[in-house]
This record gives structure tokens, sequence and C-alpha cells, in this order.
């Protein structure tokens, strides 16, 4: 592989050739701010938060989509550069609601986090701001076009990911906007409701319906696990708040899927605290269950079993194992019917 | 699957039968179309106008149920044009001579006589599907749930092994399986048939190797299939089932005949997170933990092994459902003794030549596709690279026989069934948000027909079939063709199995739920 050497902040850095300069940065630790850039999506260039200086060229370049080349001498931190991405916060902030401390965003926003690297103010540049309805039409997905900061990544992840084109720019100068065609709600589009857009919106535009008001990110933990759906296998996180599953979000160190989900995977989980759930174990009597101890329908479930196969045999008795369940629950099922009871009589919805 | 999902977006030539995957399985779906937007070419077979069926180079509307013969009629084509990989034919294969005889009365004219399917048609997707150089199959329900299911996969694989589409980095043959877990439930052997790994439990050699680890005695002789067991259950020759997980009142064709047989047994126990509408005949129910509540590991249907990591506590007065199997076990003097779901892995590990190399503490974030063979493997991305499992692929000859119901006088309307996006079989239901996006069954209705009958769109008509009726909301869309009826499995309010036909594949015992007849009438 080709490689090429430059100078990054006084700093001799050797990357593949066809990287680019805010790659580069990156692979060496060297932060770089950014908003409409995402490493799975195409590069835009359009946000201008990343602008470095690049000697001989006359202005700022933007270095996600500027090719590193051999000899290139790359300024990250100089104060032209920081004043620059500062008058591009500045004019952002300057047409985004500042009710910050209810957004459900807060505390993973990347405009708040570098609007308060960069020292932002919010009176630099007084004047109108865009007031649009909220879009919450549908169960999942509330869209708050107000804060939305048109970065594009949720534009082109329903392109280029999901391969949906629902979401695009609309409108012009001030009165631009991103949403489904003709300024329709998600609810009357072609959505399905992925919630891909969701996952990479880096404000609080786009925000999972069924998680607002439960939990902030620093109270949240979250578990990766597998999908209990279909059997593509997505990853995600489990948000985790005081014992409570509160919702999902995308980990895009998910080997099948990276950050793209269903509509199920995102939003159906809600399934486990759902009321209806079975908390206790339950025994017929008279025609109706009854809410016993463990032990007692334990025991009774192991007596029955114990003298239907002393009177008609090991194969008389039977067993379904869930596709649902994981392969150590199945593994042991199948161990219980074929070491304890005795059959080969086990089987699973394994052809549906 | 052969290939892994993460081959997908580099395919050159797509052929998707019996499969939707843009519904059933949205992420595959997602990539199918990232290979599309860069320049790979689709060939879709399907009876409905599924969402890829737009976006197709070429989509046979296939008449439900006559897949080998077109499969047949494909490879007739192939082979008259010489577009076969001798290569691949000579060194990997045998018993092509016989089957290339077979094929002769598949002649193009009259498959397309079976299956509805224009000549032009067939003739583009051999071409296409032949000449790439890596073309891949995928294939669902649609295929496998029909009386002719194992002869459709059959014909699926010759249909591979006739162009050398198999054994590479993105083609081969790719069944998306359905539920999360159901690739690791047949690994793990929750089969009558076979042990974890598909040992054979009639191969006294594998046998004794269990009973060595297991420390008793094993049974050998096969055990029931599922719907083996309704019937021993009628008979009385079944006395007691322990159900974990599954809702076959629901999900099982000919519901109304499953639920009698379960009323037949004298003792039923149900564990599931649900009180199902099986739980509901049960004799003890005991409430099990869910995915989130509980650590081990789901396998994908790319053969990727995942953790599957407790976020929380069980609810209420829930087990995980390890814990109730230990519990009852120990009760009937075994006990089983693991400390944790990560024992029991290295258990699985120990007898499980595809798991070999498979622990919890290896799988990490990424996971690790099967086969593992030993502990440094980094596991397999693509099968039969080489070689077959039996060593030489084997053609084998298939002949096109019709579906054990059609619709007649009676019953005038072919049905058939599947899932939609918004829903995974039953679960889902209970999920608040899924269920008022989509809370009722809308069974698809071709215009013609509605209009024939005098139905409009949303409107409540009962359907009926020899085995029972219910009543539904119709959806009027050319989605389906004229003469069919399309319903999902996903509401107890109308289920969809008390219609479909227990007919199932001589070998694999799969129920027949894409064909059945069924009267639709007005309320």
């Amino acid at each position: 592989m080709s490689t090429v050497t430059l100078n990054i902040d006084d700093r001799k850095v050797t990357i593949p050739a066809g990287t680019t300069v805010l790659e580069a940065c990156r692979m060496n630790n060297i932060p770089i701010p950014t908003l409409c850039h995402d490493p799975e999506l195409t590069n835009s260039g359009s946000c201008r938060l990343c602008v470095v200086e690049v000697e001989g060229m006359r202005s700022l370049s933007p270095s996600c989509v500027t090719v590193a080349t051999q000899g290139m001498q790359v300024k990250t931190n100089t104060r032209r550069v920081k004043e620059a991405r500062k008058t591009v916060l500045e004019l952002l902030v300057a047409n985004h609601p500042l009710d910050c401390m209810t957004c459900q965003k807060m505390g993973d926003c990347s405009l708040a986090q570098y609007a308060y690297e960069y020292g932002v103010k919010d009176d630099v540049y007084p004047g109108e701001r865009r007031n649009v309805c909220l879009d919450d039409s549908n169960p999942f997905i509330v869209r708050d076009s107000n804060k939305c900061i048109l970065c594009g990544k949720c534009v082109r992840v329903c392109e280029e990911v999901q391969g949906r084109s629902v979401l695009d720019f609309y409108q012009r100068g001030f009165e631009s906007l991103v949403g489904p065609a003709f300024g329709s709600d998600l609810s009357q589009s072609d959505c399905v409701l992925c919630g891909s857009c969701v996952s990479v919106c880096p404000v609080g535009a786009l925000t999972e319906k069924q998680m607002i008001g439960k939990g902030r990110p620093w109270e949240i933990k979250k578990v990766q696990t597998t999908c209990p759906f279909c059997g593509t296998g997505c990853s995600f996180d489990l948000n985790v708040k005081a014992g409570e599953v509160i919702g999902v979000t995308s980990n895009p160190e998910a080997p099948v899927n990276g950050r793209a989900l269903c509509v199920k995977g995102r939003f159906g989980t809600d399934f486990i605290h759902s009321p209806n759930r079975l908390t206790a174990p339950l025994v017929k009597k008279d025609g109706e269950f009854v809410e016993v101890e463990w032990d007692e329908a334990l025991d009774l479930v192991a007596s029955k079993l114990r003298a239907i196969k002393s009177e008609y045999g090991a194969d008389s008795i039977a067993a379904l194992s869930s596709a649902h369940c994981t392969n150590e629950e199945n593994y042991l099922m199948q161990k219980f019917m074929r070491a304890v009871i005795g059959t080969n009589n086990i089987d699973h919805c394994a052809r549906t | 699957m052969t290939n892994s999902i993460n081959e997908i977006p580099n395919a050159q030539v797509m052929f998707v039968i019996g499969s939707n995957p843009t519904e059933a399985h949205p992420v595959i779906g997602a990539k199918m179309k990232q290979a599309l937007a860069k320049g790979a070419k689709l060939i879709v077979v399907d009876p409905r106008r599924i969402e890829l069926a737009d976006k197709a180079d070429v989509w046979m509307r296939i008449r439900p149920g006559t897949d080998v013969a077109l499969i047949n009629g494909i490879m007739n084509i192939i082979l008259e044009n010489g577009w076969e990989d001798k290569e691949f034919i000579a060194e990997r294969t045998e018993q092509f001579e016989q089957f290339k005889e077979a094929l002769k009365k598949y002649q193009p004219e009259v498959v397309s006589k079976i299956t509805g399917v224009p000549l032009e048609q067939m003739l583009e997707a051999a071409k296409l599907y032949a000449n790439a150089e890596k073309s891949q199959i995928f294939y669902t329900l649609g295929i496998t749930e029909h009386t002719s299911g194992t002869d459709n996969v059959m014909s699926l694989a010759n249909l591979a092994m006739l162009t050398g589409n198999l054994g590479k980095e993105s083609s081969g043959v790719n069944p998306l399986r359905g539920q999360n877990n159901v690739q690791g439930a047949c690994d793990m052997g929750a089969l009558p048939n076979v042990y974890p790994g598909y040992q054979s439990v009639t191969n006294p050699d594998v046998r004794a190797k269990f009973e060595k680890v297991w420390g008793v005695e094993l049974n050998p002789n096969q055990g029931f299939m599922i719907p083996d067991m309704f019937e021993a259950a009628h008979k009385k020759s079944l006395r007691a089932m322990y159900i974990v997980g599954e809702d076959p009142v629901l999900t099982d064709a000919d519901a109304n005949h499953v639920r009698k047989g379960l009323e037949e047994l004298d003792f039923l126990v149900v564990q599931d997170i649900f009180m199902s509408e099986t739980a509901k005949l049960a004799d003890v129910v005991l409430p099990g933990a869910s995915f989130a509540e509980k650590t081990g590991t789901f396998t994908n249907t790319e053969r990727r092994v995942q953790m599957v990591r407790q976020a929380i506590k069980p609810i209420g007065n829930a087990k995980a459902d390890s814990e109730i199997i230990c519990e009852i076990s120990k009760r009937l003097g075994v006990e089983l003794n693991f400390n944790n779901t990560a024992d029991i892995m290295d258990e699985v590990a120990s007898l499980t030549p595809q798991y070999t190399g498979i622990s919890h503490e290896r799988l990490g974030i990424k996971g690790l596709q099967w086969p593992v063979p030993n502990q440094e493997h980094p596991g397999t991305k693509f099968l039969h690279e080489g070689k077959f499992t039996r060593g030489k692929g084997l053609f084998t000859v298939i002949d096109y026989q019709l579906p054990d119901e059609l619709p007649d006088e009676e019953y005038p309307f072919l049905l058939s069934t599947g899932r939609k996006l918004s829903h995974y079989n039953i679960m889902t239901r209970n999920s608040a948000g899924l269920d008022s996006y989509s809370p009722e069954e809308l069974a698809e209705m071709n215009p013609i027909d509605a209009k024939k009958l005098g139905i409009e769109d949303g409107e409540k008509v009962r359907v009926a079939s020899r085995r029972g009726e219910l009543e539904t909301k119709v959806r009027v869309t050319d989605k389906v063709l004229p003469g069919m009826l399309f319903m999902t499995l996903h509401y107890k309010e109308s289920p969809a199995n008390v219609l479909t036909n227990a007919a199932y594949d001589r070998v694999s015992k799969t129920y027949e739920y894409k064909v059945c007849g069924v009267r639709v009438d007005r309320i």
C-alpha cells in the first residue's frame, strides 16, 4: 500500500495514500470538530467546522474533503482556524433554540459541545429564528426542524444506508429545511421508521419519542446486546436507567448492521416492560390460574413428569424449545429432555 | 447462509426467491439496496409485488407453489445456451449427466405454462444469473413452507452448482433464517434427530460421545417432529408437553387441530414471558426472562454467534429459562451443575465441532462465525470454499409436484401467509409502540376480486378454509395477483393459521403455510 507523509501541527504523520486530512488527524488523535461528517457516509463538506490551514492554499480547507498529499503542511489550531470555526458555530446558534435544559439531546449534543469548547455566546447575530411545527405524527420519532442544523447526515443515511431517500433538503436560504417531500410529516411519507436518521443526528432535531424525559446520557447505562426479533442478528445498545430499559440506541461497532436497525429493533423492545408480562408462576386450579410460589410450581411439574414417565415411558413426553431463547438455554433444554427425561422428543419451530 | 451479510453490498447478481427482505429482514434488505446502488442486478421471484419486485431487473411473478418447475426451466435454458460452469461441474460435482438428461423435459414453453412466468423473463434471469462472476441466491420461507420445501431448496442448490456460484465471496446459497436464534436452536440440537452440531442420535459413536460427557445412557430412537407431536397427542401416545417460548396455537398450521391436540394431553407446562394462546391451555405456566434479563448467545443467519448481555434483573418473580430448567432437573434427581451460562457454552464447545473455538470470553463485540475449529480460529466468513461437506456436490433430479391443496370451486382463493415489517411473529404485539403503529390484520386482495365481491378497502370480511374461519379487514391492492389472498400470522384476533393447511414436506415436516384454498365472504 502506498503512503504519504505530511506535517500536521509540526508533527510528521504517515498515512495511506488517498486518506483525507480529517482522517489523518483522527488516526493520530488530533481533534477536529465536525458536524456533517460521518465515517459511514459520503462526505458533503457542508458544515465547514472542520476547516484547517494548508500551506499554499489561499482559503481555509475543509479537512473532510481535502485529500492529504505528500509534504503537505497542515495547521489545525491557529487563531484563524479557531475564529472561522467559532463564526460557523455562532451562525448556527443564532438560529437554534436555546432550550437546552429541557432538550432530550442535552449531554449528547455536538453543537452544544462545540459551542462550549469555542466559547460561543448566543447574542452575536441577533435576528429572526425559524419557527416551524414539530412533527410527532408517528409513535417513534420526533422531528423538530427548529433544531436542525442542515448537516444533511439524515438525508445521506436514508439514501446511502437504507436505500429509501425519504428525507431531503427543501426550500432555500433561511427557509431551508430537511424533511420528506412537500414538507409532509413522516407518517404521510414512505418512511418506514427505521430511525437511522435519529442515530446520526448530531443535535436534538431527531429524537426517539419513547425516550423523551426518561433519562439523561450520564444517568444511562448502555448494554450492548443482540436483537431478539429476526435472524439478521443486529446488535445495539439497550439504554438502562434505574433497572429499566428505556430504549435502544445504535452501536457503531455492531458487526452486522453498524448503526442501521429496523422499526422493530429500535423501537419494539418496550415489550420488556409490558404490563402483560408474566411475573409469577401460575397453576391451574379448578380451571382458573392461581399465582403460586416457585417451589410449588416446580414441584408440581417435576412430580407430573416423573409420574407420566413411569406410567407411559419417556417417549410419552415431548418438549418444544425456542428459537427466541439463547443457545445456552436450547442446549440445556435438549440435554434435559435427552439426559434427564430420556427421549429425543425435542423440536422447535426450526422450519418456520 | 453460505455467505456473510456484509458480502451482500458487493454482490453482482442477486437472485431473491420466496423472500421479502425489506420487510422480514429489513437490514439485509437495506444491504441489497446498497448493492443495487453500486450497480448490482436483481432477479426477484415472488407472486406478490414486494418492494424489491419494483426494483428488480427481472421480476418473475410466479404462480405460488411452482418453484421447482421454474428453477428447472431456468437450468434448462442455461444448459441450452452453454452458460453452465463446466469446470466447476467437472471438479466439484457428481451425477451431472443423469441430472442433465432429466432436465430435458422442462422446456421453457412447458415451464412458462406451469409457472405463469413469460419465456423472455426466464431467459433474462438465466442469462443474468449464470453469466455473472458472483451471483448470490437468497431464499426464505417462500421456498421452505411448501410440501415441496426440501425439493425447492435442493433445486436452488442444483442451480448454484450448475453455474459454479458457491464457495466464493459474495456468491452462494443464502437462506435468510427466520427468528433471532433459529439457527442457534438448530445448532444446539433442539431437534429430534440430532444432538448439538447436527450429530445424529442414531449413530452409536456419536451417542457414546454424548453418553460419556453426560454420564447417562441415551435413547437411540429419533424423536417426534412438531407435526408428529400433535398427532401423537391426539392418539394419546404423547401424554405431556413442556413448551418453552413458542405459541403453536397461533403459529402452527391448522391451529384448531393443534389446540385440540394440546387439550388431549394429561399435562402441559408452558414457559413464556407472556400469557400466550398456548399458555392459556397449560396446567402450569412458568414466567421466563426476556433477552434483556439474561446472558447468553444468539446465532444469526450468517452463523455469527453473538453475546446477549443481561441489562436488567428479571421482571417481578420471573427467572431465566436456564435456571428454571436446572431447577426442574434437580427435582427429577439430576443436578445439571453449571455456575453460569459461560460454563454451558464451554460444554457446548466441547461437544459441537462447529463451536469448538467459541467461548463467551472470545465473542466480545463482534462475535464469531462458525465453524470455529479451535480457540485461535477467527471464524468462517463463507462456506464450501474448494470442497463441500460431503466432498463432491451431488446433483439431484427433482420433479415438480403440485401443492397439497389448491383453490377449487368451494374455496376459490389461494391463501398465502407471511410477515410484515412492523411485527415479528406474535411477540411484538406486546410492544405498545409497534401495536399502536400496526394494530390489525389487513388481508391483501386484488382490486379485480374486490370489485367482483363488492368489497371495499378496509371492509371486514369472513375468510374460511376447510379447517376454520376468521374475520379480518381487507386491504385492496395489486400487490397480490387476482385469485390470491395474503395474510400475516401476527394477529390473534385474525389468526391466519386456523385456515392454513397442515400438510407438510416429507423430509423437513414443514407445513405448507404458503398455499391453501379459502373462501371470502362479506359480513
